[in-house]
């Protein structure tokens, strides 16, 4: 009896752990999605913030996410690429390597808010592109930098030695045996990182806050020399910035589901891409 | 011709690659170097002792005070907090689910745990809000619940994905000899669990906490609307705190630029990155540790 | 003894992975339009011997490598000819069969297009280097499909289509049968004994048999060396050395 006692108590806490990490989770989108449901409406998604946006919708916050993040995208995906096409198809063992590989630890351990700081430093003031959609792209992209690198590795980790050798051995030279061999090969791997890098950047606050992301703009261009509006510090500034905090708060829960969905739909198609990779 | 074109393209495309590569060192010098550089600005008007014994951050004041050691406790009081909630948790998931759980439960509980992780920081903030604060201060019988204690549970749920996954990665790696070997001699599995496989996978364990508390960390917006922004010397769990991170993400919207408490916000930034970085050392120091032994 | 003529050679060969030397004072010559066989037990180097010769090793980076490899008295090393350019005259069939994943047509063109072959040529050249290789009848209805599909007989078949599509001058095969079953194997090797009238192959072999019936030339390799090489018939019925004689009647290896 006693021992059964202890048996159910030792591995009662394991599964109550889990169960924990599982609540938390259901918790929050229980919450968000319960509240956040009933504001969502095409409406919502669709006009502009309106009466000192106590009422409107989000659409220039939206705009500016996704303008954010493709900006993100076409600055980190190259750099990303090429910089893992260097550690895994040219490197070899040698200082600078390791050098490489040291920062890339690094830079992805750098605290969101320090990146915030760096956009500050270099893009808006010393390159003088100002508080500007561009600037908040390009930190994000910084940010973004070691997981893109890291998530390309990998997948031309994956592309056999012997594809190489073949395009080499028809005559291709090493460019021409990466651009239409190897790459080809690891795409949907790389795809898959970069994606889920955009899913990060996107609900990310903290590296556009001085860089470029502003409280209310009523005309969302996506002009790139232009302040945005972005779907986190919406969020933020809604729940904690507003002057009538009580007020807002059903359109801070549109705004919060609207993130998720968008965050969430970004990870579906990196793991849809995945998926369909593998089942090919 | 056009074999020199080739030739040509291809020595270039290599040292593009390589510059890509130079590049990423670069990033990381010159972030380095712009906190220096700022910290330096600032050390030239406040003297370093005071910045690191001062123990009020007042900056705004006409007699600006520009002591760390509120943010500094704040940063570790929180961090201590979230770790005191999420190591036990993510332990405990880790070992269920590599010990117990069967291939199905996995592939239902990974994907929650991935999804998770998913979530952006700023919606957990925006939930230490709307849901855990007033929770917090029923019990607390408080006005809100915006305190350390509400930080540290939001910044265990940022943590609770890292921690689950390398530490299940770190007891997935435990030979199975080890396991038989205990069951050898009549342990039964607890025993086994606890005296044997987690112990083996201590290193991995180790690495596992030390990238939550580096995450935690260096996390702002969750401590930034959870944790209450009160700069007044810490006082325990259920006070108001304002941590590092939240510091710089406050006061560096208001501040003019070349200020003396501009460079004060580089100057805390310095030491938040020396702080991650220690951190993100030493759990890199167990993950290679961990590394050779599953290896040998 | 008819004079044959040698299309390529190795001169006093050292090679180096790291600290470990693999291959020792090679001296080695293939005739022109002949098969030449490499045998020798595993890790005697013979592969490496192979892949060297069109400078697969370039991507190794603690390999090292000193002595002469001559294509028509041309260094294929620090000479006039980029790497690329000697993999353009001197082809190679691997172990595995690996083809592009990429349809049965464009592993074939492939190297046609990047060599810069003409557009309008290269349809033609395509439909010959199958017919040469044995494969048009089995893929003439089906170049589009994936040539991960095809067997692996096949497959290796392709992969020779592929390298013949360059005109190369040199041929070398990596154990192209070892992953195969008799009768592929067997339509490969009918394949090799054709293709000897205009290329020269050196082909790697663990099978004694396979060198019997096909090489002109034996190379007998036992740790990194060159121990014996001269006409098939003479290495197998008539060895000059003891370590030849033990291998080739099996009694190691």
């Amino acid at each position: 009896m006693k021992r059964k006692l202890q048996f159910i108590a030792e591995w009662g806490s394991l599964l109550l752990s889990t169960a924990a990490v599982c609540c938390f989770l259901v918790v929050i989108l229980w919450d968000i999605i319960g509240k956040g449901l009933p504001v969502l409406s095409w409406e919502f998604l669709s006009s502009l913030p309106t009466d000192g946006m106590t009422k409107g919708g989000i659409l220039p916050a939206i705009v500016g996410t996704v303008s954010v993040t493709l900006i993100t995208a076409i600055s980190a995906t190259p750099f990303g690429v090429c910089c893992a096409i260097y550690l895994n198809e040219y490197a070899q063992d040698n200082w600078l390597t390791r050098s490489i590989r040291a920062s890339i630890r690094n830079l992805a351990g750098v605290p969101s808010i320090i990146y915030g700081l760096f956009g500050l430093a270099i893009f808006v003031q010393a390159l003088q592109l100002g508080t500007s959609l561009l600037a908040a792209g390009l930190t994000l992209g910084l940010l973004s930098l070691p997981y893109i690198i890291t998530t390309t590795e990998e997948a031309l980790r994956r592309v056999p030695a012997s594809t190489r050798e073949a395009a080499l051995a028809v005559g291709a030279t090493q460019l021409e045996s990466i651009r239409d061999m190897v790459l080809p090969s690891a795409i949907s791997g790389i795809l898959t990182g970069v994606v889920l890098a955009l899913s990060r950047a996107a609900g990310e606050t903290a590296p556009i806050l001085f860089t470029g992301v502003a409280f209310y703009i009523n005309n969302p261009s996506g002009a790139l020399n232009q302040e945005f509006m972005a779907l986190p510090y919406h969020l933020y500034m809604l729940s904690t910035q507003h002057q009538a905090i009580a007020e807002v708060r059903p359109l801070a829960y549109g705004t919060a589901l609207t993130l998720i969905i968008v965050v969430f739909l970004l990870n579906f198609t990196a793991f849809y891409i995945r998926y369909k990779h593998r089942s090919k | 011709m056009r074999q020199a074109r080739r030739e040509w393209w291809n020595s270039l495309g290599k040292q593009v690659f390589r510059l890509t590569g130079v590049m990423v060192i670069v990033v990381l010098m010159a972030i380095l170097g712009m906190l220096l550089w700022n910290t330096a600005a600032f050390f030239l008007e406040i003297s370093p002792v005071d910045f690191i014994t001062g123990t009020q951050w007042d900056p705004s004041s006409s007699d600006a005070q520009y002591g760390i050691l509120p943010l500094l406790v704040s940063t570790c009081l929180v961090t201590l907090g979230a770790m005191i909630i999420a190591i036990p948790i993510g332990i405990g998931t880790a070992a269920f689910l590599s010990e117990y759980a069967g291939s199905r439960l996995r592939n239902i509980l990974k994907p929650i745990i991935e999804m998770l992780a998913a979530i952006p920081s700023v919606t957990i903030g925006f939930l230490g809000i709307v849901f855990l604060g007033p929770e917090i201060a029923q019990m607390t019988g408080q006005s809100n619940g915006l305190n350390a204690l509400n930080g540290a549970i939001l910044l265990a749920i940022m943590a609770l994905p890292t921690i689950v996954t390398i530490a299940e990665d770190a007891i997935q790696g435990v030979p199975q000899s080890y396991k038989e070997a205990s069951y050898g001699v009549g342990a039964n599995r607890w025993e086994t669990l606890t005296k044997i496989t987690i112990p083996a996978a201590a290193p991995g364990i180790l690495a596992a906490v030390m990238l939550g508390v580096g995450r935690a960390i260096g996390e702002t917006m969750t401590v930034l609307m959870a944790t209450g922004n009160v700069s007044a010397f810490p006082k325990g769990f259920f006070h108001s705190v304002k941590t590092i991170t939240a510091t710089i993400a406050i006061e560096m919207g208001e501040v003019p630029y070349q200020t003396t408490h501009y460079y004060a916000l580089f100057a805390i930034a310095t030491v938040l990155f020396a702080m991650t970085l220690v951190v993100n050392l030493i759990g890199e120091h167990f993950v290679n540790k961990f590394r050779k032994y599953q290896a040998a | 003894m008819i004079q044959e003529k040698i299309k390529l050679a190795a001169h006093d060969v050292n090679l180096w992975f790291g600290q470990k030397q693999i291959l020792k004072h090679i001296d080695v010559t293939f005739p022109e339009r002949k098969i030449t066989a490499l045998i020798g037990p595993s890790g005697c180097g013979k592969s490496t011997l192979l892949r060297a010769f069109n400078r697969m090793h370039d991507l190794v980076p603690d390999a090292r490598i000193e002595g002469r490899f001559l294509l028509d008295n041309t260094d294929l090393y620090g000479g006039p000819l980029s790497a690329t350019q000697v993999r353009q005259r001197i082809g190679m069939v691997f172990q595995k069969a690996n083809p592009f994943p990429k349809s049965i047509y464009d592993n074939v063109v492939y190297g046609l297009k990047i060599n810069g072959v003409p557009k309008e040529q290269q349809h033609e050249i395509v439909v010959r280097s199958l017919q040469e290789s044995y494969l048009w009848e089995e893929v003439k209805d089906e170049l589009n499909k994936p040539a991960v599909r095809l067997s692996g007989g096949q497959q290796q078949r392709l992969c020779i289509a592929r390298t013949i599509a360059l005109r190369p001058e040199v041929i070398l095969m990596d154990e192209p049968c070892s992953a195969l079953d008799p009768i592929s194997t067997a339509k490969i090797e009918e394949l090799i004994l054709k293709l000897k009238e205009e290329y020269t192959i050196v082909i790697v072999t663990h099978s004694m048999q396979q060198a019997q019936r096909i090489a002109d030339k034996t190379v007998f390799m036992y740790l990194g060396e060159v121990v014996e090489q001269g006409p098939t018939a003479s290495i197998f019925n008539n060895p000059q050395q003891e370590l030849t004689a033990n291998y080739v009647h099996g009694r190691f290896g």
